[in-house]
């Protein structure tokens, strides 16, 4: 009963996260004096992509195939195991968060891989990009993590949140730099402005676009839609880490209808920032992202350090 | 006359076909015979074993060092006879290693603790000899790696067999290496220790040098040669310092010693100092880069893959056993030298384009993780929390048999790719996915493994590493809290660091278009064994990355053995679930997870294919920008690759860039040919080995001074030294 529940969550955010790229779409062109696209947009794109032919260059091997399966499902399993309404995730117990990173990780490698594997010069490009930009992130992600799980001493995502609603009038300071640094790294992640623009196919400043650019057809929507998990995934992390008040411990509908508009309220307000960074802020060079993930990590250690000197007891 | 020679010559090549036909067929009977007998002595020693328990442990490990010497001596005739090599000193070797993994596995798993005395050496001191649970899992790695080598190996040397080399010497050696390296882990006794520590040390430098006709492979093992025996000095003081404190040579004797604080701490560092040359931790790693890549490929497996295991377990054996007692400064100070290392040597490896050199640099870059995982260990010992050291120590041991696994593949890959394409420069290939597909795949899961990527074995070993790491609020002193945490971003920062290298290696090797003549008309191996080898470490990096629990439940064995506690947590929630510190704080199910992500990748394959219309893939030329003709050239390098990294990590290399620009010619006036070098050097060369190289020249410039020539003076020296020394002794 408690699996089956898991997994309509799971459905729940697979089916919600192209909303949510909608949504921000959506808030972009109001902010930039551009007509807007209707909120339900991307799922038309995706069943639009899902439904054209599927082109494969002719020196790709079976890597370039798996990668978008690779992608989609590690997107799913790492929504089965963030808590977006609901608490008490029996899933949470079979990965911690390390293990989330790393099964981020596994897709990277597999998309940088499949970008490597046509041979041409963009591909390249794109690959050797993302990962240089993902390896400085790790180290971001995980110190602004390990401040978290610190104080809760569990790495386990739902039993950190429990912690934190066990204990709602601490006042923790270092969260303020963990989340700080979390938010940037989120936003190098998910490949958004300043870092990589979504919205360009301009060879000299594509990152991820690069990657993909030989995608088509079902690839590519599932790609497509990965991406928008993950992108929902951060923000949901965001969202319930770091402000957990109103999701469900109990199953009781009232309960679950009120953690269901209290997570669609946090992200609303968190796509906010988001796109006022975005249509505020001109895309970094390439070589300035190291000083921003440089910056990232250096506001987690600060966060880890608060936490030791101020919030442990002697 | 022209018809009747073209006639002959058919006839001649028919015969010799024919010939060549039937001495295939008699070989792969005798690979055959060979593969059987193999089968049938492991059922038998399997089933022995089983049969006598622990006490049958410390015979098979015996039997596996007379097996590798025995392989040794049979390989003496191999000049004349290649089959000898081929099939009877491989062989050997092999029984060799499958008698290590069941006397070592045995070891592990009833935790013996078997002495015995073998009545060699100096009159007043036979050699002794000791295996318990740590020595035994150090032999159950080594007899893993050989059983892969050993399968590997015979199709390998075969490109050795009409050459100028001598078979012989490399049979000869490899026998040697192999049984030194089982004395090692035996010997109980400092003197016996560094007997065996020579064998390893000596016998391999024949190994290196073995391809010699080329000077910088002289010059790589005459390195490799002065550094071992630099570190085996260290080790000898180290073993002195603890000697001059007990009675006698003897680790018993050396365990029951309580020598000052003072003294411990200076046999710590010149511990730390031997084993870590050895072990090719920064900045003592210099010779590990030009030694393993000039070795034959299968060497390079075992020195990279097993060797500097050896020396991990030297150190383990030195500190946590031997020594009296622990503190936090080397904890400290081994936590310090593995993060350079790892990052360091990761850094590096990015930055090669020799395949084997490249994993040479990452074996630097392993080490450097084990010994971080040893030092969390040290740490948590010596502030009074055992059970989280002994965290870190299964995390670090984790590592070792994982290192051991996948990087023994990849080197045995290598040399499959060597073998096939004669090629070792990762920018001259290319497209091998397609030529060798099974190599690929069996590449590409040491890669994830190497990588630290789930479900893999890497992984888990890394996950450990971060648990322990994590646990630091549990110190008392500040420092040390603040101080353990950033340690483990720096391992992150590794992970990333690992996964672009090995995205690199993998893009540019196997990816894309082939680079080189060579490359394009490249075909994979038809032989099988020498894909079973690499293949059956690859099922092992799945295995132990998927199901962790046990091996973790039986390293746990080894801490218990040396101190006497267990990880905190006992494995509450059964045999899918890795909780190393509690339930409540960390768990990882990899075989949960991974059946969630095959449930995905299910349902995400048949319900999004399009309704009622077959799945259409069309192939098309990629996107060439309206140009046409996309050439292997046009491909992104290794070189460009690399090339954010060099920039970003400036500081850490040596970087000379120049252009070459060629005289333009007559006619159009632009540069007729351009011309790029790169080339990256080792900062540490610079910084710490050109000087010392300098100062001991320069001191043996003034020794050189008494230096007279007449033999008369160098009798006098020689008495007076003698006349000194006795006065020293006697005073």
């Amino acid at each position: 009963m408690i699996w089956l529940l898991n997994i309509l969550e799971t459905l729940l955010f697979v089916a919600a996260a192209p909303l949510f790229s909608g949504w921000i779409q959506w808030l972009k062109c109001l902010a930039q004096n551009r007509k807007p696209p209707p909120l339900w947009q991307p799922y038309r794109d995706l069943a639009k992509l899902f439904r054209k032919e599927t082109l494969v260059a002719e020196q790709a091997s079976w890597i370039f195939y798996t990668a978008p399966y690779i992608g989609f499902s590690v997107a799913v399993l790492v929504a089965a195991i963030v808590p977006l309404i609901w608490v008490g995730l029996p899933s949470a117990a079979i990965a911690d968060v390390i293990v989330l990173v790393g099964f981020f990780g596994l897709a990277r490698f597999f998309q940088a891989l499949a970008g490597l594997d046509i041979g041409t010069a963009f591909g390249g490009m794109g690959s050797s990009r993302e990962m240089t930009i993902a390896s400085l992130a790790e180290p971001a992600l995980l110190m602004a993590v390990f401040t978290l799980a610190v104080s809760a001493s569990t790495t386990n995502l739902s039993a950190a949140i429990e912690y934190h609603l066990a204990h709602p009038h601490a006042i923790r300071p270092s969260y303020v730099f963990a989340g700080l640094a979390l938010m940037l790294v989120a936003i190098a992640e998910a490949g958004r402005i300043p870092v990589d623009n979504p919205a360009t196919h301009l060879e000299l400043t594509m990152i991820h676009e690069a990657m993909i650019l030989e995608y088509s057809g079902r690839h590519l929507a599932l790609i497509e839609w990965a991406t928008q998990i993950r992108l929902m995934i951060y923000g949901v992390l965001l969202a319930n880490v770091f402000f957990p008040w109103g999701i469900a411990q109990s199953f009781e509908f009232a309960v679950l209808l009120e953690a269901i508009a209290a997570i669609a309220l946090k992200l609303m307000i968190l796509s906010m920032i988001l796109v006022a960074s975005e249509t505020l802020l001109a895309k970094m060079r390439l070589f300035r992202v190291s000083q921003y993930l440089g910056f990232a990590y250096f506001l987690g250690t600060l966060g880890m350090l608060i936490h030791i000197v101020v919030e442990v007891g002697p | 006359m022209l018809k009747d020679s073209a006639d002959r010559l058919r006839h001649e090549l028919a015969d010799q076909s024919k010939n060549l036909w039937l001495s295939g067929k008699a070989l792969a009977a005798q690979n055959t015979v060979a593969t059987g007998a193999l089968a049938i002595a492991a059922a038998a020693l399997a089933g022995y074993a089983l049969w006598a328990g622990a006490r049958i442990s410390m015979l098979l490990a015996a039997l596996s060092v007379i097996l590798a010497l025995a392989s040794s001596v049979v390989s003496i005739g191999a000049d004349r006879n290649s089959f000898l090599l081929r099939h009877t000193a491989f062989v050997l070797l092999g029984l060799s290693g499958l008698c290590g993994v069941l006397g070592g596995g045995t070891a592990m798993l009833a935790r013996v603790e078997i002495t015995g005395e073998f009545p060699l050496g100096l009159p007043w001191l036979a050699w002794h000899l000791r295996l318990d649970a740590l020595s035994g899992f150090f032999l159950a790695v080594i007899g893993l790696a050989l059983v892969a080598v050993s399968l590997f190996g015979p199709n390998y040397v075969r490109e050795y067999e009409h050459g100028r080399r001598s078979l012989a010497l490399l049979g000869i050696a490899t026998g040697v290496f192999v049984a030194g390296m089982e004395l090692v882990l035996l010997a109980d006794d400092a003197f016996f220790f560094m007997i065996a520590w020579e064998l390893m040390s000596v016998s391999s430098y024949f190994l290196v040098a073995y391809e010699h006709e080329q000077a910088a492979n002289r010059r790589a093992a005459f390195l490799y040669l002065l550094m071992a025996e630099a570190g085996a000095l260290f080790i000898i003081l180290a073993f002195g310092v603890l000697a001059a404190f007990s009675e006698g040579f003897t680790f018993s004797a050396m365990r029951e010693a309580s020598p000052a604080p003072v003294w411990t701490s200076i046999a710590f560092t010149l511990g730390l100092i031997g084993f870590g040359m050895k072990a090719g931790i920064m900045p003592l790693h210099a010779w590990l880069p030009e030694a393993h890549p000039v070795a034959p490929s299968h060497i390079s497996a075992l020195m990279s893959g097993v060797m500097l295991k050896v020396a991990v377990y030297g150190l383990i054996r030195f500190s946590f056993d031997l020594l009296d007692s622990l503190h936090w400064q080397w904890g400290i100070a081994v936590l310090v030298l593995g993060s350079a290392s790892a990052v360091l040597g990761v850094l590096y490896a990015l930055m090669q384009n020799n395949l084997k050199r490249l994993l040479a640099y990452s074996s630097v870059e392993n080490i450097g993780i084990i010994f971080m995982g040893l030092g969390l260990s040290m740490v948590f010992y010596s502030t009074g929390h055992p059970h989280l050291g002994a965290l870190g120590m299964v995390a670090a041991l984790y590592h070792t048999l994982n290192h051991a696994l996948f990087k023994s593949l990849l080197f045995l890959s290598a040399g499959t790719i060597l073998h096939q394409t004669h090629e070792s420069d990762c920018e001259r290939m290319g497209g091998l996915i397609h030529s060798m597909p099974r190599t690929a795949i069996i590449f590409l899961i040491g890669c994830l493994s190497i990588a630290a990527l789930p479900p893999f074995n890497g992984f888990v070993s890394e996950w450990l590493t971060f648990q322990a790491a994590l646990q630091a609020t549990a110190l008392s002193s500040g420092v040390l809290r603040s101080f353990v945490p950033v340690t483990a971003a720096m391992l992150a920062l590794t992970g990333g660091l690992s996964a672009a290298c090995f995205v690199r290696v993998y893009g540019v090797v196997f990816l894309g278009r082939p680079r080189s003549r060579h490359v394009r008309h490249a075909h994979g191996t038809s032989s099988k064994t020498m894909l079973a080898g690499p293949g059956l470490l690859a099922l092992l990096c799945v295995f132990f990355g998927i199901l962790p629990a046990p091996m973790v439940r039986l390293l746990e064995g080894i801490p218990y053995q040396l101190t006497g506690q267990l990880l905190p947590s006992r494995h509450t929630l059964g045999w899918l679930w890795l909780t190393p510190v509690s339930p409540e704080t960390a768990s990882y199910a990899a075989p949960l997870v991974l059946l969630a992500i095959l449930l995905a990748w299910v349902v995400s394959f048949k319900l999004l294919q399009p309704r009622g219309k077959a799945v259409s893939i069309r192939r098309g030329e990629p996107w060439d920008c309206g140009f046409g003709g996309l050439t292997s050239r046009m491909q992104y390098t290794g070189t460009a690759f690399a090339m954010p990294f060099r920039r970003l990590f400036a500081q850490s290399f040596d970087v000379e860039e120049m252009l070459d620009e060629h005289p333009p010619d007559a006619q159009n006036k632009r540069a007729a040919r351009l011309i790029y070098h790169l080339h990256i050097g080792d900062r540490f060369w610079r910084w710490l080995y050109e000087p010392v190289a300098n100062a001991i020249w320069r001191v043996s410039r003034q020794v050189a001074r008494i230096q007279t020539g007449h033999i008369r003076t160098y009798l006098s020296y020689s008495f007076l030294t003698l006349i000194v020394l006795l006065w020293v002794i006697s005073r």
